[in-house]
């Protein structure tokens, strides 16, 4: 086991624990804005840690460079996307969750 | 759509990502042969270029990059050049689709090669064409309502 094994095993443990925080943190957080704080940050970086960890594991050839454009394009549209469903969902007229709401008679959930 | 207001953000990354789609598609038509793909798929994903520019920036503005007039001449484009394609082998003295009997190249294999590469490419343009068509008639319909 070379030290680049080593290297990618480390880098593809640390997504995986990203992407676990990133699933709990959309089942855990209370409303809409948040939960997409969790998926849209957190798992892109995972999914960054993870490819980054197969090219390690590849080493330097085509295959890596074409998991490199991966990280380039998965880099530049998962957060476009978070953004634009948030920014669609405030358009909308969705409005965040606070704290307060829960001694209101608002749910939780904090439909509209 | 009357309501739309532009992002900048989504109108940028999509500006800027289309091209890329475009030629992930290209490589996807002529690599087909050899790897997962061909003109069916490379196709749909220059009709999803196209059309991630037109959901960012608006119908209105998209048609200065593909207009909605272009549709069916380019989808029946495509249609001409597969069955020119095949009937072209006919003429030829072969059958229907036998790339050999077309003579494109020395040998009967390379022949093959070029030839399924033109059916995928007459593939390609009428998917695309026509995948972007479908967008632009349900949109119309929306208009109208």
């Amino acid at each position: 086991m070379g030290i680049s094994s080593i290297i990618a095993v480390i880098l593809i443990s640390l997504g995986t624990f990203f992407m676990a925080v990133g699933s709990i943190g959309l089942i855990r957080l209370p409303d809409f804005y948040s939960r997409a704080h969790a998926q849209g940050k957190v798992d892109t970086l995972a999914l960054i840690l993870i490819i980054l960890g197969l090219m390690v594991y590849e080493g330097f050839t085509l295959n890596s460079v074409k998991l490199l454009l991966i990280v380039v394009f998965v880099a530049l549209t998962n957060p476009t996307g978070t953004n634009a469903l948030t920014n669609a969902a405030y358009r909308f007229g969705l409005r965040p969750w606070f704290k307060r709401d829960q001694r209101g008679q608002k749910k939780p959930g904090g439909r509209k | 759509m009357k309501t739309h207001r532009s992002n900048p953000i989504v109108s940028l990354v999509s500006r800027m990502v289309s091209p890329f789609i475009m030629m992930f598609a290209l490589y996807v038509i002529f690599h087909g042969h050899y790897s997962p793909g061909g003109g069916f798929q490379g196709g749909t994903l220059i009709a999803a270029a196209i059309i991630l520019v037109r959901l960012s920036e608006g119908s209105d503005t998209a048609q200065l990059q593909f207009s909605r007039s272009w549709g069916t001449p380019l989808g029946s484009l495509g249609v001409l050049i597969y069955f020119g394609t095949g009937l072209a082998a006919v003429f030829m003295g072969g059958r229907f689709l036998d790339y050999a009997a077309l003579h494109l190249a020395h040998h009967a294999s390379m022949s093959r090669s070029y030839g399924i590469l033109l059916v995928e490419i007459g593939v390609g343009l009428a998917v695309t064409a026509i995948l972007v068509s479908i967008y632009d008639n349900l949109l119309e319909g929306e208009a109208d309502a």
